[in-house]
């Protein structure tokens, strides 16, 4: 089944042409990876699924995206479609806040005000981030006293208090330690008997430990996009024969 | 020694003048302060805290009084109306576009207008055309037109430095502009906004100018939103022209040091508490 079905999306910053007629599905309760050298538009693409393009002021995008068979851009609430495409971002970002608030923080924006509800969101989602039992006893204390990789496992758990659908991750790693990277990526795989799971990483490596489906991108356009296994061994184009070998700029 | 034959002399150059400066500007300070404390202090006494002013007891209270109203009154009225404006700029209004541009351009000029042009412009605008006279009224929206470019410059500085990365957070947990900027900006702004706010204090406490054209210059106490009276600046400004009473004009002076030390002790820990809480 396919959680996202991407037909001929083009996207426009301005004048600059970033994303060229993209077409991919992407199918639900697997883990597909985007890689691809930077400026390629593997951002672009990851946040034209939640749409947080339309923060972008000159965006422009054309093409239809469905979830679950139904447009993101027709009749439909930007602020429904992002609790249900949740987004961890590339550095930690918890927000100035205790780890408790940080958590309640989504649950509350959609209106849930009972306390003991909300504490048991915040020890589910810390409880799934594989993080509860480090953050257990310091729910008061400040986020961002935390390390980088306990942000962005708080991050993580953050983004599932709302019970999203589809978790969005670009470069999740890229600034954190390899220990806590490796944490990361274990979480990553555990998550995707729930979530619809799409991230982008510069890792390859990376890619091929976890992700089931990988798209390689270049200089806006999708060149190859299959099962990792595939795209990995024996790839269709060579220029992604180029990139995977390191023969790449 | 080894350490110091390692150093440039253009090393040794720097740090001495860094060194120089820092003591020029303690040595100032400490000069103000010290004169205005030495030479005030020991005026001060209980009758110059007395309810009513006379020409005996020359009391600074009603000047006192009338500074908290003024400041008080003006905040009320530039705080709210600078801070959304600056939330309006930054947060909703489209970045670039010419209205921005304009109304930043305004808020610009007015923030170099010398004050006594505010004074003159609050006299005959809201003291003589809406007939409201010398009075709190006309003084505090002078001061709180004064001090509202200030407000909203600080209030739009801190409020770009709160990083994109928390809207982001905010946006994609399905949050609306509101609550993000309620909830998630504003507070991560506070300390910025509250640094402005004491700067915006110390204007109009050090006011003279457009004080007396719009508040007047009167020892006593208002007695409603229409009355006149004074502030402890203007308060020191007739004392000292005068001349028949120096100690109490140095004393004034001591109080009112004290009051803006205080003032600026008070909103710190204010600025501390906040950052504490969130
Ligand atoms: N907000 C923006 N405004 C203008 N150009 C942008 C913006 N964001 C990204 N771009 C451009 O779009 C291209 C793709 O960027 P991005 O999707 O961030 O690449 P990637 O994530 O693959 O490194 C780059 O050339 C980048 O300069
Ligand atoms: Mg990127």
């Amino acid at each position: 089944m396919n959680k996202f079905s991407i037909k001929d999306v083009n996207l426009w910053y301005n004048d600059f042409h970033a994303l060229k007629n993209i077409n991919m599905s992407i199918p639900a309760n697997e883990i597909t990876a985007f890689i691809g050298p930077s400026g390629c538009g593997k951002s672009t693409l990851i946040k034209s699924l939640n749409r947080m393009n339309d923060l972008v002021e000159g965006c422009k995008i054309t093409g239809s995206i469905l979830l679950d068979g139904q447009s993101i851009h027709g009749n439909i609430d930007v602020n429904a479609l992002r609790k249900r495409v949740g987004m961890v971002f590339q550095k930690p970002n918890p927000f100035p806040m205790s780890v408790y608030d940080n958590i309640a923080y989504g649950p509350r924006t959609h209106g849930i005000r009972s306390r003991s509800k909300l504490n048991d969101i915040v020890e589910k989602s810390l409880y799934d981030a594989a993080i509860w039992d480090e953050l257990k006893d310091r729910l008061k204390k400040s986020a961002l006293s935390l390390s980088g990789g306990q942000q962005q496992r708080l991050c993580i758990a953050r983004a599932l208090s709302v019970q999203p659908d589809v978790l969005l991750m670009d470069e999740p790693t890229s600034a954190l330690d390899p220990i806590s990277t490796a944490k990361i990526e274990e979480l990553v795989l555990k998550l995707k008997n729930s979530y619809t799971i799409v991230i982008v990483t510069h890792n390859m490596q990376q890619a091929v430990r976890i992700s089931d489906n990988t798209g390689f991108f270049l200089l806006g356009e999708i060149v190859e996009y299959g099962e990792t296994q595939q795209v990995f061994s024996i790839p269709k184009d060579k220029r992604t024969e180029d990139y995977i070998t390191g023969r790449f700029g | 020694m080894q350490n110091f034959k390692r150093k440039k002399p253009s090393d040794i150059i720097l740090f001495a003048l860094t060194w120089l400066s820092i003591g020029i500007t303690a040595a100032v300070l400490v000069l103000v302060v010290g004169y205005v404390l030495i030479n005030g202090i020991p005026f001060i006494r209980p009758s110059l805290f007395a309810r009513e002013f006379t020409t005996q007891n020359q009391s600074l209270f009603p000047a006192l009084i009338g500074t908290l109203m003024i400041v008080g009154l003006s905040l009320i009225l530039a705080v709210p109306l600078g801070v959304f404006s600056a939330i309006y700029l930054v947060e909703y209004a489209k970045r670039g576009s010419r209205f921005v541009a304009i109304v930043r351009l305004t808020t610009e000029t007015l923030a170099g207008i010398p004050s006594i042009v505010y004074g003159l412009f609050g006299f005959i605008f809201f003291g003589v055309f809406l007939g409201w006279g010398l009075s709190l009224m006309s003084g505090s929206f002078t001061t709180s037109i004064m001090i509202l470019p200030l407000i909203m410059r600080t209030t739009e500085e801190s409020l770009k430095s709160v990083p994109d990365t928390y809207r982001e957070g905010s946006f994609g947990l399905g949050a609306g502009r509101l609550r993000t900027v309620m909830r998630i900006i504003l507070p991560a702004a506070t300390p910025g906004i509250l640094a402005g706010v004491i700067l915006a204090i110390g204007r109009i406490i050090g006011e003279t100018a457009a004080i007396i054209f719009t508040l007047g210059n009167v020892a006593r106490m208002p007695n409603n939103l229409f009355d006149t009276g004074r502030t402890l600046s203007a308060h020191m400004y007739a004392l000292a022209n005068e001349g028949t009473h120096p100690g109490e004009a140095h004393a004034t002076a001591a109080v009112l040091l004290i009051v803006v030390i205080l003032i600026n002790a008070l909103s710190s820990w204010i600025a501390r508490f906040i950052r504490k809480e969130s």
